[in-house]
């Protein structure tokens, strides 16, 4: 058993928790005054904080610090949230990407770069308040000074002084989930003056005794001029697992000295704080100035806590396990063995006459067929991770490009092999990119052209029938054909005045090199091209279609498998070899006729309904060296524009399969896109339908060449 | 050749004076290897060919539902296959090929047993006088009046590797 290594479980968590910060602020950035957002950014900010200072990120938990900073003072109302502080923020985290990549590498400049523009942000926003919060958010440790000067003041300050025993136990695992009492305990000692004791009693005996377990629990006496929601912030981030009982014990009006009425008896229930308590022993103003805040935050703590909860709840309700991705590729080839057992069985089961073992075997039949079709799910994600990247991109774009750009997404709950979703990671942000630049215009050419200033680009994906359509869609100027064929026609791709349908056109766009860039800028035009976009789609098995009105915008439609993992197939026997053929590229499949197949000796041609179709010869490609069936098969398959007939001996039937990789030492071997095991143990190859054409072509071409 | 560059491959031994290995037959000759890459013996399995890949590397198995290739070393030293006989069996072995563990299967002729070489008695190739390549073999170990070889297979799959990689580009 491998344990997975800690840096990298932190990696992907920070990672998660950034893009949790990310669209935070993104969706703070379109309303200001989203309360819940804030907390959300902060209690990100916070965790990234915690645990990266947990797993030795120093320099990332520092930089983080003061972000955190920064939100707690819009948390708690001292500095309103502002476009600047928003983007100063967004800024940052991809400052703590880099801090988390290379946590030895030379930051500082730019952690200072950007820690000044922050500072700049908080102070512009906080300048209708005053200068105080100012201050204090240059200088992050200012709150805690503010704490322990209000403590060491000590006389009747304003704000009354409130007592509160405060008694918290953690859950026995609190520390092996990153939680530091020690922590807690300062942070409560920085509220004002605290005295602490440890109740020992729930440690056990020696033997029982487990030494990463958590057994104390404290009493704490703390004397402080914060509200009582200071408190539960201490706890905010363990709140739901722990138990707390905060108790006003007395309020402090003339004395701050650690008390002596701490002895009264009175565990007061914290619900009703003040009220009981405060007049009983003392009838001052001062009382009753302290009993107000101290009542008063009640209400919103409870609230709080209660939302909280709610939060807890929904949590669980998402709960998700992160399991390796090879670990699932083990469980999926355990199934796959499971599955070719039990069809043995089945056999079996089906020539005995034993009624007994046809019901086992049954039974079999059906759960194996349950936990491949579980499996299936199991590696299926959203596409929202996908799409939730993109909000940034466009953000930036957005702020790049000088455009107002506003990005719609659709779909986003329709599930995607995960490996799909990570390859199609890089092709999308491609073509986002080109329709942020390239596609949408400025907004005073948006203006001109009577269209809305912003312009929009729509992100969708649906599922149809084993496939998933991602649709990027921009409003934008569309694609510039005359501009297409110009450059096409200057770099060669094709010949002067050359006739091509408009689909042909637009598909040159993912030709190398292509690109109609007029400038270089720093989104497009750096090389990479829409050609690498055509290549990945392409070993994903999936389909591009361009669709571009002039004026009105352009629609680029990528229809890819569902799963990389299954195929649905047709099998077909060649020789003494049975090939899968992937379904989504037949068109038909016929009888090779004695007489066509006779004529066509000296062409591979057949006629299909008028027109000609050429095909191949598997037999030939594979060299199988049997005699042919008398009765060959054409099975008719489309790669792009193209149709080509496949000869084979037998078509076996539909088939779908578990995809198996081939191994390295058979990477050279073009014309298979991978392998699949049958229900009798047998291995069947899987045809590349795009390379074998391409290798049909070239064997054609050398027997041309020879005869 | 001086004896001084006829040295023992020191990756193989490893500063090691006894190396466990799995003896077994292929063409008449006796071949060892280190007991710690193989995984399994496997009877002969059902192979499917794979069109266009080398003859060295021609067919694919089905081993515990995963797909493997099916090597035939002779095949890598320019010889002949033999046909199988009852005692041929399949060895899988995990290698790292260019840095990825892959699984592989090797067909043998016969298999033996698993047992100790000692280096004392171990010899480099010679570059003359085998009917192997000799970067193909690590070295040759004295034993019972026999040699038996201990073949380098990193070189050899990573060799037809490489040239399969060009036969791509080319």
């Amino acid at each position: 058993m491998s344990f997975p290594d800690p840096i990298a479980v932190f990696r992907t968590e920070a990672a998660e928790l950034l893009e949790q910060v990310e669209s935070g602020l993104l969706d703070l950035n379109h309303d200001l005054s989203d309360k819940e957002q804030v907390d959300a950014v902060f209690r990100g900010l916070h965790t990234l904080k915690g645990s990266g200072a947990m797993f030795g990120f120093e320099a990332l938990a520092a930089f983080t610090h003061h972000c955190e900073t920064a939100f707690d003072q819009v948390r708690k109302g001292i500095v309103p949230a502002t476009h600047d502080l928003v983007t100063a923020v967004l800024g940052a985290t991809d400052h703590m990407r880099a801090l988390i990549e290379v946590p030895g590498g030379d930051h500082d400049a730019a952690s200072e770069t950007l820690l000044t523009r922050l500072r700049a942000a908080v102070a512009a926003a906080g300048h209708p308040a005053g200068a105080a919060p100012q201050a204090a958010a240059a200088t992050p440790a200012a709150p805690v000074e503010t704490a322990s000067s209000a403590a060491a003041g000590q006389s009747g300050q304003k704000s009354g002084i409130v007592t509160y025993k405060i008694r918290f136990s953690l859950p026995q695992n609190a520390m092996a989930n990153g939680t530091n009492p020690i922590g807690l305990l300062d942070e409560l000692a920085e509220l004002g003056t605290a005295t602490i004791r440890a109740d020992l009693s729930r440690i056990p005996a020696i033997d029982d005794l487990i030494a990463t377990d958590l057994y104390v629990c404290w009493e704490v006496e703390l004397s402080t001029d914060k509200p009582r929601d200071a408190i539960d912030d201490v706890f905010i981030f363990v709140m739901d697992e722990m138990q707390l009982e905060v108790t006003v014990v007395e309020p402090q009006g003339t004395t701050a000295e650690p008390p002596a009425p701490q002895a009264t008896p009175a565990p007061v229930a914290a619900a009703a704080p003040a009220a009981p308590v405060a007049p009983s022993t003392q009838s001052t103003s001062a009382a009753a100035v302290a009993a107000a805040p101290a009542a008063a935050p009640a209400a919103p703590a409870a609230s709080g806590r209660g939302a909280a909860q709610a939060d807890a709840k929904q949590q669980k309700a998402a709960e998700n396990v992160r399991v390796p991705a090879e670990r699932l590729d083990e469980l999926m080839d355990r199934v796959g063995e499971l599955v070719i057992a039990q069809s043995r069985l089945s056999q079996l089961a089906g020539v005995s006459g034993d009624l007994m073992l046809r019901a086992v075997s049954e039974d079999v039949e059906r759960l194996s067929g349950e936990l491949r079709d579980t499996m299936m799910v199991l590696r299926m994600v959203p596409v929202a991770q996908l799409f939730g990247r993109f909000r940034r991109l466009v953000h930036d774009l957005a702020i790049e490009t000088g455009k107002a750009i506003e990005l719609v997404t659709e779909g986003e709950t329709t599930e995607v092999d995960k490996s799909v979703i990570e390859r199609l990671a890089d092709p999308l942000v491609h073509l986002v990119r080109n329709s942020c630049d390239h596609g949408l215009e400025s907004a005073d050419e948006r203006r001109a052209a009577g269209k809305s200033p912003t312009g929009r680009i729509f992100l969708s994906a649906r599922q149809q029938a084993g496939e998933v359509i991602i649709t990027i869609k921009d409003d934008g100027r569309g694609i510039n054909r005359e501009r297409v064929r110009a450059k096409a026609e200057s770099s060669g791709l094709i010949a002067a005045n050359a006739s091509l349908s408009d689909q042909d056109l637009l598909q040159l766009i993912f030709q190398p090199g292509f690109s109609t860039a007029q400038q270089v800028t720093n989104l497009s035009g750096r090389g990479v091209g829409m050609d690498v976009v055509k290549r990945t789609i392409d070993a994903l098995r999936g389909t591009i279609n361009v669709v571009s009105r002039p004026g009105e915008g352009s629609e680029i439609s990528l229809a890819i498998p569902l799963t990389l993992a299954i195929i649905d197939g047709l099998l077909v026997r060649v020789g003494s070899g049975r090939y899968v053929i992937p379904l989504s590229a037949v068109e038909e499949c016929l009888e090779l006729s004695v007489e066509e197949d006779m004529r066509s000796r000296g062409r591979s041609f057949i006629s299909l309904r008028d027109s000609l179709v050429p095909f191949i010869r598997l037999r030939d490609l594979f060299r199988t060296g049997t005699k042919p069936d008398p009765f060959q098969k054409v099975v008719v398959i489309s790669t792009g524009a193209e149709r080509v007939g496949l000869v084979v001996d037998q078509i076996i039937g539909d088939h779908q399969t578990v995809i198996k990789a081939m191994s390295k030492l058979h990477h050279d071997v073009v014309t298979f896109s991978g392998a699949t095991i049958l229900g009798d143990g047998g291995v069947a190859l899987i045809l590349d339908v795009a390379h074998l054409v391409a290798a049909g072509q070239q064997q054609e071409a050398h027997l041309r060449a020879a005869g | 050749m001086s004896e001084a560059l006829r040295k023992l491959p020191e990756h193989l031994w490893d500063g090691r004076e006894e190396l466990e290995v799995l003896t077994f037959e292929i063409a008449g000759e006796m071949f060892a290897l280190e007991a710690v890459h193989v995984q399994e013996i496997l009877d002969l399995l059902p192979e499917t060919p794979v069109p266009g890949a080398k003859p060295f590397v021609g067919s694919v198995i089905n081993f515990r539902g995963k797909v493997i290739p099916l090597a035939d070393i002779r095949l890598a030293f320019g010889m002949e296959a033999t046909t199988t006989t009852i005692d041929s069996r399949i060895i899988v072995l995990e290698l790292d090929i260019d840095d990825e563990p892959t699984l592989t299967g090797i067909r043998t002729d016969k298999v033996h047993e698993v047992t100790t070489l000692e280096k004392s008695h171990g010899e480099p190739p010679p570059s003359v006088g085998m009917r192997w390549r000799p970067d193909f073999i690590d070295c040759l170990v004295r034993r019972h009046g026999e040699f038996i070889i201990i073949p380098n297979l990193k070189t050899i799959f990573s060799a037809q590797s490489e040239r399969n990689q060009q036969a791509q580009q080319g």
